[in-house]
């Protein structure tokens, strides 16, 4: 066990290591001048070289990337060229708001993809299965941003019944937990919960069919359990699998809610990635992917310590 | 969120003792399925669509015209309506599926041929090329691939070939697994070692043993993305990543009607139906081939 954890551990330096060397180059990819944004169109030679000597730009690319993960180890990851403020309080800020939104929309998700799975593997072939199943393929075909708009549409310019955009009244990012909020936060969540839905469901389904043809479970009818005895049965041999799934998605969640934060103005990392692509801000572009990219290899870290945890068949095998 | 997974059920198991009629049998059974079928025929109409769409489309797709901008639908000329420029809106659906296939097509074929190339070596090759090849991989693959797509293509700037090239890089990373772990599983069988032992280099080992093997199961598991390139690729153009205006493609349509959720929304999700229906179809479709190939003997 303590073997596994280690190895696991160890593995997961040389990916950090990795991901922080892409998102280095990502600048480096970037054509013309990283201080385009910065700089007036008219900049004398001198004005762009003191700028560049302030970034660190004229220095050679492996004392840069050695000095921007020496910094950033140390939570400093640098200046925002369009606001000035410190990427790393810019992105810790839109970060606790895509979590939120991130974690309901999870755990929507999870409920509903458990129920839709639970039913579709238990009465296998019948009419629900193939209406969950349906549902399921829904969830993981519908492009997500137009689903926002279609609800936006229906509850917010039909209904009047929830608004449309931002996270809070009068667009303040503060957040609490009443309802004024909590109405902002109902249709992104909703919407960001009907992928992990699908996928949750369809891994449901696959691994109660799996575990309905043990013979384990033929073993527990005859000794004579009901079936909400052998449904627990099943439950706790699902759960490890499942959840392993829900933490996943959890971190697909966190790193993809561009589209749907831009649909619903939420000040999250998603559109804070927006407007640092869009004002060509490349520290900020780098920071936040890192820090995404980072908190996703430590989340999968987690999902498969804590699977191992759950299910020691994994860490046997 | 989407994330193109290496998912185990999304793979057929590699038919190592097939017999000779294998495809015809595996063809015989996709026909036999209502639901792909039913998939493959919408499929069709939106590739006529892709090819014939400007001499089908009833009006020009960029005429705009400040008189009739944002007229609903079943206003006369106009069946589905007009844009907020005026444009016809069937016309530039019709006419936007060329654009909008190829954006979501080219990436994962293009993947498909890196990715299995890769994969294939790595997994032939074994040993520490395997290691470092599946390692570098590793690396793209612990990026979210909507975060890696955005990242790339907003590193690369908005346009249809950076557009295309992002997706390409997220696409190979599950490709190359795929085709890593299925070569590892054919490298080890007895006919790869008699046609070794019988004097074959390795090129035309991976030719004619391997390849024929490896092919189907990754082409398979590469029509599953299929759907999920669409989403993305209209994604990007949605944020302004990728096509440009005036071209119509849905997911930049989309972008730009943004504006008239109030006045006519359902014009305004109009080029997400044409998204949706088309990643069902390509979903449907996969999964109908994937359990056509289980064949069970």
């Amino acid at each position: 066990m303590l073997a596994f954890l280690i190895r696991r551990l160890l593995y997961t330096l040389p990916i950090m290591f990795g991901v922080a060397l892409v998102c280095f180059s990502l600048v480096h990819l970037a054509p013309g001048d990283p201080l385009v944004s910065v700089l007036p169109p008219d900049a004398s030679v001198e004005l762009q070289n003191q700028l560049r000597t302030l970034y660190g730009f004229d220095r050679p690319l492996p004392e840069q990337f050695a000095g921007w993960v020496w910094r950033a180890l140390q939570g400093d990851l640098g200046t925002s060229i369009a606001t000035n403020r410190p990427v790393t309080d810019e992105v810790l800020r839109a970060v606790v708001n895509t979590l939120r939104l991130a974690v309901v929309a999870t755990v929507i998700g999870f409920l509903l993809g458990c129920l839709f799975g639970f039913v579709a593997g238990y009465f296998q072939n019948s009419w629900v299965d193939k209406a969950a199943s349906f549902t399921a393929v829904l969830g993981v075909s519908v492009p997500h941003y137009w689903l926002g708009m279609v609800l936006v549409i229906v509850f917010s310019s039909l209904l009047f019944w929830l608004p449309p955009s931002g996270a809070g009244p009068g667009g303040s990012d503060l957040w609490k937990w009443d309802w004024a909020h909590i109405q902002h936060l109902i249709l992104p969540a909703l919407t960001m919960s009907v992928i992990p839905m699908g996928i949750i469901a369809r891994t449901v389904r696959a691994l109660v069919a799996e575990i309905l043809a043990q013979e384990f479970v033929v073993g527990l009818r005859a000794k004579g359990l009901t079936d909400l005895g052998v449904f627990l049965h099943v439950v706790k041999n699902a759960a490890p699998t499942a959840l392993a799934v829900m933490g996943l998605q959890l971190g697909y969640l966190l790193g993809g809610s561009i589209l749907i934060e831009t649909v619903f103005a939420w000040p999250g990392t998603g559109f804070l990635l927006n407007a640092a692509i869009f004002q060509r801000d490349l520290p900020l572009l780098q920071g936040s992917i890192l820090v995404l990219a980072i908190f996703f290899v430590l989340l999968n870290l987690v999902v498969d310590v804590m699977q191992t945890l759950l299910d020691p068949r994994i860490a046997r095998a | 969120m989407l994330h193109v997974a290496v998912d185990p059920s999304k793979v057929p198991a590699v038919a190592f003792e097939r017999s000779p009629g294998y495809w015809q049998t595996v063809g015989r059974r996709l026909l036999r399925d209502r639901v792909a079928m039913g998939a493959a025929l919408v499929l069709l109409l939106l590739l006529v669509l892709a090819v014939f769409g400007p001499l089908l489309a009833p009006a020009d797709p960029y005429k705009a015209s400040m008189l009739s901008r944002l007229k609903p639908i079943g206003t006369p000329n106009f069946p589905l309506g007009t844009d907020e420029l005026g444009r016809d809106m069937l016309s530039r659906l019709m006419v936007g599926a060329r654009l909008s296939l190829f954006m979501g097509i080219t990436p994962v074929v293009c993947a498909f041929v890196l990715g299995s190339m890769i994969g294939i070596v790595a997994g032939y090759a074994g040993g520490r090329t395997n290691t470092v090849v599946m390692r570098t991989i590793d690396v793209f693959y612990a990026f979210p691939s909507v975060l890696l797509a955005i990242a790339l293509s907003g590193a690369l700037g908005a346009g249809i070939t950076n557009s295309l090239i992002s997706l390409t890089v997220v696409f190979i990373p599950p490709i190359a697994r795929v085709a890593e772990s299925v070569t590892t599983q054919i490298r080890n069988r007895d006919f790869v070692e008699a046609a070794r032992a019988s004097g074959a280099g390795a090129f035309t080992i991976v030719r004619v043993h391997v390849l024929g093997n490896v092919l189907g199961p990754i082409f398979v598991y590469a029509t599953s993305l299929v759907a999920v390139s669409m989403i993305l690729a209209s994604g990007l153009s949605f944020l302004g990543l990728g096509v440009k205006p005036p071209e119509p493609e849905w997911g930049l349509m989309l972008n730009t009607l943004r504006t008239a959720i109030y006045t006519q929304p359902w014009i305004a999700a109009l080029p997400g139906v044409m998204i949706f229906a088309t990643s069902i179809a390509f979903n449907l479709l996969s999964d109908g081939l994937r359990s056509a190939m289980e064949i069970k003997s």
